[in-house]
């Protein structure tokens, strides 16, 4: 990759804190080149999903961002109005949210909530917006588009409703895609047709996508390049081929050390390493204690 | 999905049983001066005190009996549902309108809109209802439109703390923040994707509100300070029914099961509507 390329999303040192001073985000560099899938990976807890509202602007009130910019295509979304970078956001990106549940209008109808967005928001005509949405059906192998964009979304089981999901954050061909563990509310048979769409469509739209997950073997399924957080800092950083041949930071190791395997499937489950967990909680406090000079 | 399907079960005959009624009661308010075998205010001494047709000593044309000045009970209270159903309408939509908008706004953008308006609405609550009522009754002078305004500026609090917190669970949800994402501005989209997960609760607050506007209308006929008495009301033929209770039961005892029915059909048919509206428990 050259490196004239400019990066679809770039994050630079970024630092959030929650309102009681404690630090969630600690100096979080990151970048998506267009077309690449970035897996962040790391446990709970850890500070992926905030990384991902924070770029498309939905943080909690209570986390303020205190340091570092976000740039998606160039453009620093820390410096733009709040109208200018909602509209930004909302023209090129889009979510594929965890929790398929929840993140449909249980009020309304699929059709007229998956085509509102590209009227309404985009300024598409009804008919173009239709026709759109049953071609991105048809990409997420949704065989009854009629029957499908009239239903309710509790009428939809979990699978289907991430489909649609899936086909809505596509639709309006956004540079970026989130996607928020779009795997973890899903059972497991389903879980791998949702990540074989999401991998085929990706590619053929060309969509970068930020792959939010806590699962080491989706990360090798679908990503090219991945970032491991730990408590909010990135403790490494690596191109997911090199990173599972040869995983550098001790707690990446035992990230992988603690995945379940299928070939051996009695085996008991190892937790990580205390000594790993001492030894990072002592990196952090120090560069805590660093970060805290400068900053007061 | 089992609630859903015990909802629906118990919904259908509930939701017709008190719509019945309610559709019944209201005729017989429209039609009043149609239907009313006799002058609702026409009194005869002869006639005092009649016992309802089945008994002996009833008059053909007195259905329900007659109170103790010989007015015509059945008649009296067809007149009297056509005050009940304007209160209610009136009243429940005015508190329903104040209560659901600034429920919504509390809920949906919290902060200080949410602070401002729960404590507002904690002071009003610690206000004894009835008394209450009385007092602006009192102030406003009696009349219709006081006992309307007296109840909508009692009871919009019931609506605002209901709104409110159904609004917050909603806000919470992810389609609310897929929506800021796709660039959708706040109110649009509190009022296009979170009002409508809302309207059924409103739906069957604004029909329990009703019902309880009418007894609320009934309780300050009986204290004498709502409309003029010359007019029949449920709550004031009770009130004289109360005087005659030995002579005359039938005085006390049918205003009082119209108004029970009137009361549980609009609570009822408020249940059986949200049951119906809610997509989700559908």
């Amino acid at each position: 990759m050259s490196v004239a390329v400019k990066p679809c999303l770039d994050i630079r040192s970024l630092s959030a804190v929650l309102a009681n001073g404690q630090r969630v985000l600690r100096s979080v560099s990151l970048s998506v080149q267009p077309g690449e899938v970035r897996a962040l990976v790391g446990e709970s807890g850890a500070g992926k999903t905030m990384i991902g509202k924070a770029v498309l602007g939905v943080l909690p009130p209570s986390v303020r961002i205190v340091e570092g910019d976000m740039l998606l295509e160039g453009e620093n979304l820390g410096r733009l109005q709040p109208k200018a970078r909602r509209t930004l956001i909302g023209a090129r990106t889009a979510l594929i949210p965890q929790d398929p549940l929840t993140a449909l209008n249980p009020s309304r109808r699929i059709g007229p909530q998956m085509t509102d967005r590209l009227v309404r928001i985009l300024g598409w005509s009804g008919q173009r917006a239709d026709v759109r949405i049953r071609q991105l059906l048809d990409e997420v192998q949704i065989r009854d588009p009629d029957r499908v964009l009239k239903c309710y979304p509790h009428e939809l089981s979990g699978g289907m409703r991430q489909r649609v999901l899936i086909a809505a954050a596509f639709a309006a061909e956004p540079r970026l895609i989130v996607a928020d563990e779009p795997t973890t509310a899903l059972d497991v048979t389903v879980q791998k047709q949702i990540l074989r769409l999401i991998a085929q469509l990706q590619r053929e739209h060309g969509t970068a996508i930020l792959f939010v997950t806590h699962d080491l073997g989706v990360v090798a399924k679908i990503s090219q390049k991945v970032s491991v957080l730990y408590a909010g800092k990135v403790v490494e950083e690596a191109e997911t081929a090199a990173l599972f041949a040869a995983p550098q930071h001790l707690y990446t190791r035992a990230l992988m050390a603690a995945t379940p395997r299928y070939t051996d499937p009695f085996a008991s489950l190892k937790p990580v390493d205390d000594a790993v967990l001492a030894g990072l909680a002592s990196e952090i406090a120090a560069a805590d204690q660093a970060w805290r000079r400068p900053h007061g | 999905m089992d609630e859903g399907r015990i909802s629906r079960h118990g919904s259908g005959a509930r939701l017709w049983l008190a719509g019945g009624w309610l559709l019944l009661a209201l005729l017989a308010a429209i039609f009043a001066p149609l239907i009313a075998p006799q002058d609702p205010l026409a009194q005869d001494l002869m006639f005092e005190r009649l016992p309802p047709f089945w008994m002996s000593g009833a008059e053909p044309g007195f259905w329900l009996g007659t109170d103790s000045l010989g007015r015509d009970l059945l008649s009296r209270l067809i007149f009297g549902a056509r005050i009940a159903f304007i209160v209610a309408f009136a009243a429940a939509l005015a508190a329903c309108l104040v209560g659901s908008t600034l429920g919504l706004i509390a809920g949906y953008f919290g902060g200080w809109a949410d602070r401002i308006i729960s404590r507002i609405v904690d002071v009003w609550m610690a206000f004894p209802p009835v008394l209450f009522a009385i007092l602006l009754v009192a102030v406003l002078g009696t009349g219709l439109s006081s006992v309307i305004i007296a109840i909508a500026v009692i009871d919009w609090t019931r609506f605002c703390r209901v709104i409110r917190a159904e609004t917050m669970g909603q806000a919470r949800m992810d389609y609310v923040e897929n929506a800021r994402i796709a660039g959708y501005g706040r109110i649009g989209i509190m009022l296009r994707e979170v009002l409508p997960n809302v309207v059924p609760s409103i739906v069957a607050l604004l029909s329990l509100e009703m019902g309880i506007a009418v007894i609320v209308e009934a309780i300050l006929s009986f204290v004498n300070l709502s409309i003029s008495t010359d007019d029949p009301t449920w709550g004031g033929i009770i009130a004289e029914g109360r005087l005659s209770i030995h002579q005359a039961w039938w005085v006390l005892v049918f205003p009082l099961v119209t108004l029970i029915l009137t009361v549980l059909s609009f609570s009822q048919f408020g249940e059986g509507l949200k049951a119906r509206f809610d997509p989700v428990l559908r």
